[in-house]
């Protein structure tokens, strides 16, 4: 099923005018953004009511969702495979508009890294530490993030509520055999909940601060997570250095993200994290925060949570 | 398509099977790997390093040595037939005049990777001092390792026992490498991000996650994640994957050989003639290496010239020649420098002294031009370049080499801390982390190089002057002296912020 997009993508490279692909490798960022994030039915990881959201028509009519892996051929149209083809281009490459993101990433897979090996006593320097593990990836990363973790050993699921970002994942994924055997769902937390899938760690990041209901979904999280397994939830404090970086320095002066992607009224402080993860039955062993040096562009981890921070908490064994 | 595939390992099988030619003779150690060089079989490997040179084969001990990354299967692509028979140096006879400077900090490389113990096996000559001048007469410096704290300012090595000691360390470790003992013809990228595959079913085609695909000259083929150019100043990698590279040709080639004195010999002396330096290195027993740099008429002509002359020549550029000797000043009395007494280096009480005689010249003579090159980025997608393929510089310190043992040590580091958090190794922002730490210390030492080669280029009343206050500054100023050499033995990596 997955293994069949490849083959239908090149036959349709082979066949498809060129000039298409060609034009602009970087589509309006808005868009692209809007894209990935809301889809085409404006649902966020959670079935709980999303907030009024601003109505707009994504690119392209998607059909809905028609259920966990939808990945169907004969539901594809060429004109939508061209233009997955093309997100996923600029999605994927690390110089691209996407680069915070990427740059991002190491410095996430560090942390999880070490708080992973040390909870489920593996070794470090293994280079796939975390063989035999399931994982599950709730969030709109596209992959960035399940497909390290896949290279790492484990067994990682990857979800997400917009078919698009599915796909995207998908067709990536597929180019490695190593990171192949990753289970894209496009489905929410709840629904997994419901299907009474279980994981050893619960990765959510820079989820929480898009969801409606963030208590509701740190319970459904919890849900997922195995009795002492790991749940590790990363994103922006609520606070004013956050407002200042985040929103302000990320929005409207680098232009990382379009404007509106984060409201500061939806980021949780570290306490109130702590606290709704505490209701749910997991314990926050230890935090995190995430430092720019905008001299080398990279990311590092650090002790101030007050912008960007990543927790990671236990399952406290319950009754 | 079972049938196909059915037969394909088919083949596959009775290929291994088939008998392997025995390509040595002696008991040197062999390279355990199956005969890789059939065409039409398309090899997988994570890495492919062209170039089985010693900054390429330092690589692949590096990745060896490493938990992280000893599991990554290396191809090393080289025609030299030395790798792939196993090479057995002769410990006696004279020295070979093709000789690296070894600072301490790539000694400590060499030892991290297990590949020191070797080199101490072969002819090797720890020097502790080091003199350098000039023709004008008006200033000399001493350095001294006792200055530093240290016990050797460096070690000089031949070449060839530097590259059969990372041949034999490596041996001696199961790293799942492969030689392909050929060289490289093409380089295919999947042009798009998403696979879209080979054109031609005919000519196999690399595996998902593969993207490279290398063509050698004996038709065979191999795929690889990653590909790490480390052929050398004239890299093919580089040629292929198009990066654009700045440079100059200095106006000088330099005659390299061997020469014997009656005494032995601990001491560096590099002194400074109008044409060139002129560098005497100790390298085992009473032999020295020379390497002298001039213009290319006179390398042409001492290149030829009889051998009484040549030694004449290199006495007289060592000695009298071109200016005199200069004063070496008295006990700790630094002239002008004389309030810094309390701190004054044991190097600076020192008197100037004559390099010994050379009387016997024992190897031939090499000679080859001098340039200054540098490409404009190290490493792009999936393509990545070290040591000279990168950069080459003047030998006028020694540098060259260890600057390429700099970049094998920081890229393996890169590619491990990339494989613990799950990175694909052929990743751009992966290769330029490294790109970002290499190329600000080669530029940094470039361009030092580069400030003295022309600095001592030209014959200028003023500009001598300045160069002798320069070897005074250098002498009696002990924390210059320090920093100087620390920065040369590669112990901090930028000249001025460490």
């Amino acid at each position: 099923m997955a293994s069949k997009l490849p083959n239908q993508l090149r036959a349709l490279y082979a066949s498809t005018t060129r000039h298409r692909l060609l034009s602009p490798r970087f589509p309006n960022l808005n868009e692209v953004f809007r894209d990935l994030l809301l889809g085409s039915n404006g649902r966020l990881f959670s079935d709980a009511p999303s907030p009024p959201q601003v109505s707009f028509s994504p690119s392209t009519p998607v059909p809905p969702p028609s259920g966990p892996n939808t990945s169907a051929p004969s539901s594809l149209n060429q004109k939508e495979l061209v233009e997955f083809f093309a997100s996923a281009e600029t999605w994927w490459d690390s110089e691209g508009p996407f680069r915070p993101l990427h740059a991002m990433n190491p410095t996430r897979l560090a942390f999880i890294r070490s708080t992973l090996c040390r909870h489920f006593g593996r070794d470090p320097c293994s280079p796939r530490a975390f063989e035999g593990l399931k994982f599950v990836d709730v969030g709109w990363c596209g992959g960035i993030l399940s497909e390290p973790l896949a290279r790492m050993g484990a067994t990682v699921t990857g979800v997400d509520a917009v078919e698009k970002n599915i796909k995207i994942a998908r067709l990536h994924a597929d180019l490695d055999p190593l990171t192949s055997t990753i289970e894209y769902c496009c489905t929410t937390a709840e629904k997994l909940v419901e299907e009474q899938r279980n994981f050893d760690a619960v990765i959510s990041l820079e989820v929480i601060e898009h969801v409606a209901d963030p208590a509701e979904f740190c319970k459904s999280l919890a849900a997922l997570t195995v009795a002492n397994g790991a749940t590790v939830i990363s994103t922006i404090n609520r606070s004013m250095r956050a407002y200042a970086t985040a929103i302000v320095a990320a929005e409207y002066i680098l232009h990382w993200l379009p404007k509106g992607t984060h409201q500061w009224s939806s980021f949780l402080t570290s306490d109130e994290l702590v606290l709704i993860l505490q209701r749910a039955s997991i314990s926050v062993k230890e935090m995190a925060g995430f430092a720019y040096n905008p001299l080398t562009g990279r990311w590092s981890l650090s002790d101030d949570i007050s912008v960007n921070f990543i927790a990671y908490g236990t399952k406290t064994t319950s009754e | 398509m079972n049938r196909l595939i059915e037969r394909k390992i088919a083949e596959n099988v009775y290929r291994l099977k088939a008998p392997k030619k025995n390509l040595c003779t002696d008991t040197t150690a062999k390279v355990p790997s199956s005969n890789p060089g059939q065409p039409g079989q398309v090899h997988q490997h994570d890495i492919a390093i062209v170039g089985g040179g010693m900054v390429g084969m330092a690589l692949a001990c590096s990745l060896a040595s490493m938990l992280l990354t000893k599991h990554l299967s290396v191809a090393i692509i080289d025609s030299n037939p030395a790798l792939f028979n196993g090479v057995g140096v002769k410990k006696e006879g004279t020295p070979d005049p093709r000789v690296s400077t070894v600072t301490p900090a790539t000694i400590s490389f060499f030892k991290d990777i297990g590949a020191w113990k070797y080199v101490e096996d072969n002819r090797h000559a720890y020097f502790d001092k080091m003199q350098v001048w000039d023709y004008t007469g008006l200033g000399y410096t001493r350095y001294n390792a006792r200055d530093v704290n240290k016990d050797v300012l460096g070690c000089v090595v031949e070449n060839r026992v530097l590259h059969s000691s990372l041949l034999s360390c490596i041996q001696s470790t199961d790293f799942p490498k492969t030689i392909y003992p050929s060289k490289l013809m093409t380089l295919h990228q999947n042009s798009s991000s998403m696979g879209v595959g080979s054109t031609s079913s005919a000519s196999p085609s690399c595996e998902r996650g593969h993207p490279v695909k290398l063509d050698l000259s004996d038709g065979s083929s191999l795929c690889a994640k990653l590909v790490v150019g480390a052929d050398g100043s004239k890299s093919r990698v580089r040629e292929l994957a198009g990066f654009k590279t700045t440079g100059w040709n200095y106006s000088q080639s330099a005659i390299i050989c061997t020469v014997e004195h009656s005494v032995e010999n601990h001491c560096a002396w590099q002194r400074f003639l109008p044409a060139g330096p002129i560098a005497l290195l100790p390298v085992g027993d009473n032999f020295s290496n020379i390497v002298w740099t001039m213009n290319p008429k006179e390398a042409a002509d001492r290149k030829v010239m009889n051998e009484g002359d040549f030694l004449k020549d290199v006495n007289y550029a060592l000695d009298y020649g071109y200016g005199p000797h200069p004063r070496s000043s008295t006990l700790g009395n630094g002239g002008i420098f004389s309030w810094l007494k309390p701190d004054v280096t044991l190097s600076a009480n020192e008197s100037f002294e004559v390099p010994p005689k050379v009387v016997k010249l024992a190897s031939e003579r090499m000679a080859f031009p001098l340039s200054l090159m540098h490409a404009n980025n190290y490493a792009s997608k999936h393509v990545v370049l070290i040591g000279d393929a990168a950069h080459t510089v003047h030998p006028l310190a020694g540098q060259g080499v260890n600057l390429g043992f700099g970049d094998a040590s920081s890229l393996s580091r890169v590619i491990a801390e990339g494989i613990a958090v799950g990175t694909d190794i052929g990743e751009v922002s992966l290769l330029k982390k490294y790109e970002a730490e290499r190329k600000l210390e080669n530029i940094a030492m470039m361009a030092v190089l580069d400030g003295i080669q022309k600095a001592y280029s030209v014959d200028f009343g003023p500009l001598n002057i300045l160069r002798a206050a320069a070897f005074h500054g250098a002498n009696y100023i002990s924390p210059l002296k320090r920093s100087i050499i620390s920065y040369a033995s590669g112990e901090q990596r930028l000249p001025i912020f460490s």
